[in-house]
């Protein structure tokens, strides 16, 4: 058995107790917009207690995950600009998807799917947060008009669920890419993993070039 | 069936409905005709609207017209609005009793997504279920025009009943037994559509040469209809939509938006699925930890 180095620290604690919160609260967004999207998912509002309560609760979990992942986007929107090598990364795209990785730049805290998961969620909650307010009628039901009120549930709907399309992508590619979890569980990841998907964030946290 | 056979439904919001049994008659649709050329703006239909729904409108402000209340309210399911209308010489006065258009193709019922808290009978009557309704406001949206009100007190729709439980039992709703003059008729809608044509004649004959019927076909006509004495400018009194329809953010967001985001979501993780199955997982390699661990030095073993 060949010597491995310590875990290297990815999130604080502080940071991924906010992720949590997030996840959490997406989750529930999720569930109890479904719920009101689609008569055959009526049955979800069951899990808040009925539908009066569903309707009453979910824009009050939307401000919880409003202010939740604007804590996300201070933390690490400087880390997720756009670079060159995160354009070569997409142009392999291909190969990424079927476990070829040699090759590619070396990156740093994230890669390009990474940050598009991030600028996705970023401008979909923006979106579902303003027209989530003109839909809102126990408080705001008097500031908009009825046609404003018809188009924002036409794109709360579609960013709703344009969200909920990368949350699958950003789950599933936490599943499919071993060793990531750690990350987000325990706050730190291999020294193995680190060099074999963000080696240039890796030399940094080592010190060496 | 239900427990009243003129109860049965034709739909349900966010729900099917089965079908009447094999063999049954159609039930006989009906209407109510508003003659706003018969009205004398009394109040009478909002009064008896009051009473025999039992509901209690606060006092509140006047603006110094005659509508008062100025707007619909979750009290107030009908309304009498007042417009002058002046042409040339002449000045008119036009009253219209405002209040739920009972829409043969209802867009407050196409829009609810809560399973049964808007119906519609099967002789028209489209009804609110208080019991199952959630306060969401979906029904205002779908509404061509905007009647449905939510309470701030109890977080449900209201909105006029076409006095369903009168109908059930044969009799004509409150506003069209009150009113003095016989301007709100009630009957089957192939009755009242005849009637207003007889009304619609004697306009003619008195010079209204654009009298007529307002049935609106963009919502598949309505069970509450208006003769009119300028038919072909309904927006005159005051602000009735010239031509109705469901609004078509509201069919996008009703129609094709549900089923396509649900196989959208559905594709997304059968493909995830299906990556690994075929794919299988990325897995870090002890070569990349024995790289790792040499870039990194002994100090970080």
């Amino acid at each position: 058995m060949s010597q491995h180095i310590k875990p290297v620290s990815r999130y604080t604690t502080a940071a991924r107790i906010n992720h949590w919160v997030t996840a959490v609260s997406l989750i529930l967004l999720a569930l109890s917009g479904m719920a009101l999207f689609h008569p055959s998912l009526y049955f979800l509002t069951y899990l808040f207690g009925g539908g009066q309560i569903t309707r009453a609760i979910h824009p009050w979990i939307g401000v919880v995950l409003a202010i939740s992942f604007l804590g996300l986007f201070l933390r690490f929107f400087t880390l997720n600009f756009w670079n060159r090598d995160d354009t070569v990364w997409m142009k392999n795209l291909g190969s990424v998807i079927n476990n070829k990785e040699e090759g590619l730049p070396e990156l740093g805290k994230y890669n390009a799917g990474q940050k598009l998961v991030f600028w996705g969620q970023s401008i979909l909650i923006l979106l579902l947060l303003g027209s989530g307010f003109v839909l809102w009628d126990t408080y705001f039901a008097a500031y908009t008009t009825i046609d404003q009120k018809r188009l924002s549930a036409v794109i709360h709907a579609l960013c709703a669920i344009g969200a909920i399309l990368i949350w699958i992508v950003h789950v599933y590619a936490a599943i499919w890419v071993k060793g990531t979890m750690s990350a987000m569980t325990r706050g730190s990841v291999s020294g193995g993993w680190a060099w074999k998907h963000h080696r240039k964030w890796f030399r940094q946290e080592v010190g060496k070039p | 069936m239900s427990v009243m056979q003129a109860l049965d439904l034709r739909r349900r919001s966010a729900s099917s409905v089965p079908p009447p049994p094999a063999g049954a008659k159609a039930a006989v649709p009906v209407a109510k005709l508003i003659d706003v050329s018969k009205c004398i703006g009394c109040k009478a239909c909002q009064t008896a609207c009051l009473e025999w729904n039992q509901l209690d409108q606060p006092i509140g402000y006047t603006d110094g017209t005659y509508n008062n209340p100025t707007d619909l309210t979750t009290a107030s399911w009908t309304v009498m609005r007042y417009t002058e209308y002046e042409h040339g010489d002449d000045l008119e006065w036009l009253i219209r009793k405002d209040g739920c258009m009972h829409c043969d193709d209802p867009g407050c019922l196409k829009a609810c997504p809560a399973p049964g808290a808007i119906v519609q009978y099967t002789n028209g009557i489209v009804d609110f279920i208080s019991d199952n309704c959630i306060g969401c406001g979906y029904c205002v949206k779908g509404c061509p025009f905007n009647i449905p009100r939510i309470s701030q007190v109890t977080s449900k729709a209201y909105k006029c009943t076409l006095c369903s439980d009168r109908v059930v039992v044969g009799q004509a709703p409150a506003c069209a037994k009150a009113c003095p003059t016989q301007a709100i008729y009630f009957g089957t809608k192939d009755d009242m559509i005849a009637h207003a044509g007889k009304r619609i004649t004697d306009l003619k004959s008195r010079g209204y040469q654009n009298a007529g019927l307002y049935n609106p076909p963009g919502v598949n006509g309505t069970h509450v209809m208006y003769v009119l004495q300028h038919a072909d400018k309904p927006s005159l009194y005051a602000g009735l939509p010239d031509n109705p329809h469901i609004s078509p953010l509201v069919g996008i967001w009703k129609g094709v938006m549900k089923p396509l985001s649900l196989a959208a979501i559905a594709f997304a993780g059968a493909f995830g699925f299906m990556h690994y199955v075929t794919k299988g997982p990325n897995r870090v390699t002890e070569h990349d930890e024995e790289k790792a661990a040499e870039v990194a030095g002994s100090d970080r073993a």
